[in-house]
């Protein structure tokens, strides 16, 4: 199959846009596949719809979701070819991806290929995470801004990180009680993240705006409570309390929504399909892959921007993506490396600025011990519904990575293919056997990535027959 | 280091093979350690259909046949006793299994084998008839226009191979054998005075036999025992559908529902090297016969798909075999490691343990291969006076 | 389990199990159901517990409904359309071990 396309992009979040915008100035016939139906990615979900429909829904929302207008306008008017409604579920090393849309599934073949496929909310398995009534807060954040909906029962909040504050405050502006916000967070990771004070503030407004936010929900009153242990969902039929540990004590709190949140990790279903190069990145607790300066994975042609290649953030994916389209250019022949380097300098002067936040928060807001190491009776593989205990038992059986360990309980092989699972089941084999995460790895991931019916799976076949 | 234990028997090679073996070998009550790779090793028990199959098998090799169907005879009593040891199921059903034909010519190149079949075994006879597309739909409604006929024979069955590994293992090590996984055998020595010393994971050790079956790996241990094992990898292609509604009672080549209900779909035979990744035109291939075959699979979700390697000899039948210069290490090389779990258990192993193995397997040795070759290349009268 | 901040620009009709309810243009089917009164959307086929939607962006696969006569769509990836048929999903019907 020759070349449809020269540079095919996978994710229209901030990433994915930026790098669209600049490599089709380039003059590179460009494409940007995007599962959602419209542009933004996860953290400007459907912006044109709330900027042109639903202003009200602004002001709730705030200054940094406004920050997507004018993204979402460049890329709009930009000359790349942009396919909503798209999902991607095979990237080969031969640069051909397996795309699905309403019209079906097809192959299609790019002479570079870029990858900005954001991040996931970070797995946060306990005891009744699956009943109906806990979600995450981004589940519930994109609720409000696809469909202007706002949680009608009382909201708890557990866990921690800067979405979960956001969120929170956002509701209280909206006038929606918050119950609690339970923060698994604990004295220590302020002292382990002091250290990264300077270089945090000097990232930008991260500090304030994190400030801003914790004043805000104090003026709303809404009680916080740290050092959150033990947490559980309870209910039959869907949730109706919480139950959790704080200052040595048991504590019960009625609730109707529960919103979890624990920070998010770089989404590599795809680099790790075809399987490109990837390591443990410690702070943040998640894999990686593992790329140049310039978003290079070890597999020629095959580069990732933004939050895919690790948690930097929205500002940062945007600089990401712009540096990515240059290197992409470059490797398209349409700038030699002096001319790339020139371009790129201002947004890698920007990007490296956004990155020096993140220490900071990682250290600030890393995931609770309970997350990590969940007890037995804990469900770790949602689909499979498999506990932490079967995952141990295996483990003990001879189970000495993921792979063994998901032959043995089928943990990881239901339809979300170990995304709610993998971290969770990789920490568990490395704290069992006294490994690093590193050593243990991570589950193979096998395509289609995404959903794909035997029926289409076939029509590729009739259609090179 | 040497490994702090006395072992009667090491078995080179934890999957469904090595840990069958192993498992005939607890239960005669034999000292084991089966030392085994770690998580990414080439894991065709991890890859396999799940098939516990009987028609078509040993054309050519009355031995094999043979063997085959004396495996599916064992299966319900070796099943049944590995769920009541270790409290695991595995899901071993015998319905009789379908091989689909969907074209008149796949009809009739079918119904050729099985007649070869029905003559090759003579007396012994040969349980597998021909279907035509009336008797297949009463068997499988869900069957499409496409289907021509079947062969049908009663013998055959499927099972998890998962969890048959899995309960393998369990029954080796709660009787108090070694199960070690990470221990790639880094050296296979035999000792002059007999017994073998093996170096894994950098420990020693040693017992009086070991066993080879360490699939795509046995080449490499057969040399340092003097052996040319002419093993290669062959892939073959899966895919797996979400769990869904039971559909399909029969076993079926090519389609199995599992006990899950989710349906997998094979298989390819690719020559491709040690290579274990997918690749759309076959996949594509494998859905299309399929939705060829059932119609109604079409709307069904893919889960997963998979390559993974079949370790197969020249002629495709297994290698069993003793060491002619190393008494007491045996040799045990199928792509069958699901259907030949009964045997490997619950005979093999007795012939590891006794020191021996049957004349009746003794076609299946290793140096078939030589005469073959010889046969091929050299006249044959040289051939008779060079042996 | 939640509700509009504002009647719907361009309302339409969907129909869940076999119910009618307003839904609005850009809304995701999940969403729908997250603002009728069961946010169920299926019992699992390993134990019937029931889910609902969890994560909103297509990566847990918990949402999964009938759509217009489609098993096991994605629920919180599918926009609603005018009339759309959708369903709740009972847990599969077990493979018969014996």
């Amino acid at each position: 199959m020759s070349p449809q396309y020269d540079l095919a992009i996978v994710g229209g979040g901030p990433a994915g846009m930026a790098a669209a915008v600049r490599a089709a100035a380039f003059g590179l016939h460009t494409v940007l596949f995007d599962e959602q139906p419209a542009p933004g990615g996860q953290i400007y979900r459907a912006i044109e719809a709330v900027a042109g429909g639903r202003p009200q829904d602004l002001p709730i929302l705030g200054p940094e979701y406004r920050r997507g207008i004018a993204l979402v306008e460049a890329f709009r008017k930009c000359d790349a070819t942009y396919c909503p409604g798209t999902s991607v579920w095979q990237l080969t090393r031969e640069l051909e991806l397996g795309i699905v849309d309403a019209g079906g599934a097809r192959m299609v073949h790019a002479r570079h290929v870029l990858l900005a496929t954001g991040a996931l909310e970070r797995p946060v398995p306990f005891p009744g995470w699956t009943l109906p009534g806990v979600m995450t807060a981004g589940a519930a954040q994109g609720l409000l801004k696809a469909s202007g909906m706002l949680p009608d029962v009382p909201v708890v909040f557990y866990g921690g990180g800067p979405l979960l504050y956001q969120f929170a405050w956002q509701l209280a502006q909206a006038g929606v009680p918050v119950a609690a916000i339970l923060d698994t967070g604990r004295r220590a990771n302020y002292v382990a993240a002091a250290p990264y004070l300077p270089a945090a503030l000097a990232a930008g407004d991260y500090v304030a705006k994190g400030l801003r936010l914790l004043n805000g929900i104090r003026r709303h009153r809404i009680p916080i409570m740290r050092g959150v242990s033990d947490f559980q969902a309870l209910g039959n039929d869907r949730v109706r309390e919480v139950a959790y540990r704080q200052g040595g004590t048991t504590h019960h709190m009625a609730a109707g929504l529960v919103l979890v949140h624990a920070g998010v990790v770089a989404n590599c279903q795809l680099t790790q399909s075809v399987p490109c190069r990837h390591e443990w990145y410690g702070p943040q607790r998640a894999w990686r892959p593992v790329t140049d300066p310039w978003g290079n994975t070890d597999l020629a042609g095959i580069q990732v921007a933004g939050d895919c290649g690790g948690i930097g953030g929205a500002d940062a994916a945007v600089h990401a993506g712009r540096i990515a389209a240059f290197e992409a250019a470059r490797r398209l022949g349409r700038l030699s490396g002096d001319q790339r380097d020139t371009l790129a300098h201002p947004d890698r002067l920007a990007w490296r600025r956004h990155l020096l936040a993140r220490p900071f928060l990682d250290a600030l807001y890393p995931p609770s011990p309970g997350t990590l190491a969940p007890d037995d009776a804990t469900l770790i593989c949602r689909c499979e519904e498999v506990t932490a205990g079967a995952i141990r038992a295996a483990v003990r059986l001879g189970g000495t990575g993921p792979n063994q360990v998901k032959s043995y309980t089928r943990a990881g092989m239901g339809p979300c293919q170990g995304r709610e699972c993998g971290l969770t089941v990789t920490e568990i084999i490395a704290a069992e056997r006294g490994l690093a995460p590193e050593a243990v790895g991570t589950y193979r991931i096998r395509p289609p990535i995404k959903p794909l019916t035997v029926g289409q799976m076939a029509g590729l076949d009739d259609a090179t027959r | 280091m040497t490994a702090g234990r006395d072992y009667d028997v090491l078995v080179l090679g934890g999957g469904l093979v090595g840990a069958a073996i192993a498992h005939g070998l607890t239960r005669r009550k034999l000292r084991v350690a089966v030392l085994d790779e770690g998580d990414l090793a080439f894991r065709a028990s991890r890859g396999n259909f799940g098939l516990v199959w009987v028609q078509g098998k040993g054309r050519g090799m009355p031995a094999y046949a043979d063997w085959a169907r004396l495996s599916a005879d064992l299966w319900p009593e070796f099943s049944a006793e590995l769920e009541a040891i270790t409290g695991q199921p595995v899901y071993y059903r015998k319905p009789g299994g379908l091989a689909l034909c969907l074209s008149e010519s796949e009809m009739e190149e079918r119904a050729t084998l099985i007649r070869g079949m029905h003559n090759q075994q003579g007396p012994k006879g040969y349980d597998c008839q021909m279907l035509d597309r009336k008797a297949v739909r009463e068997m499988l409604p869900q069957a499409g226009p496409a289907v021509v006929g079947a062969s049908y024979c009663p013998h055959d069955g499927h099972t998890s191979p998962l969890h048959l590994l899995r309960a393998l293992h369990t029954a080796i090590t709660q009787a108090g054998n070694d199960y070690l996984p990470e221990h790639r055998i880094e050296q296979l020595e035999g000792l002059a005075g007999g017994g073998f010393r093996v170096v894994a994971a950098g420990k020693t050790f040693a017992a009086p036999k070991v066993v080879l079956a360490a699939g795509l790996g046995n080449p490499g241990l057969g040399r340092q025992l003097g052996l040319n094992l002419p093993i290669r990898p062959q892939r073959g292609q899966i895919l797996v559908t979400e769990r869904l509604p039971a559909m399909f009672h029969y076993p079926i080549n090519g389609v199995r529902q599992t006990a899950e209900g989710s349906i997998m779909l094979g298989s390819s035979q690719e020559e491709v090297g040690f290579n274990n990744s997918t690749s759309v035109d076959v996949l594509s291939r494998i859905a299309s016969r399929a939705v060829r075959a059932f119609p109604v699979l079409a709307g069904a979700n893919l889960v997963r798909t998979w390559g993974a390697l079949r370790v197969l000899a020249p002629d495709e039948f297994p290698i069993y075999l003793e060491a002619p210069d190393y008494p007491g290490a045996f040799i045990a090389t199928c792509h069958s490691g699901v259907s030949l779990a009964g045997a490997h258990a619950l005979r093999y192993a007795s012939y590891v343990a006794e020191g021996r193995l049957p004349a009746e397997l003794a076609p299946l040795h290793v140096r078939r291969f030589d005469v073959q070759t010889a046969a091929r290349t050299e006249p044959r009268a040289h051939r008779i006076s060079g042996r | 389990m939640f509700k509009r901040r504002h009647e719907p620009n361009h309302a339409l009709t969907v129909y869940l199990d076999g119910d009618p309810i307003t839904a609005a243009a850009g809304d995701m089917v999940a969403a729908v159901l997250l603002a009728s009164p069961d946010p169920r959307c299926r019992a699992t086929p390993v134990s019937g517990s029931p889910r609902a939607p969890y994560c909103m962006m297509g990566v847990c696969f918990d949402c999964l409904m009938e759509i217009d006569g489609v098993l096991n769509r994605q629920a919180c990836l599918v926009p609603v359309a005018d009339g759309m048929r959708i369903r709740r999903q009972p847990r599969p019907e077990p493979m018969a071990l014996t």
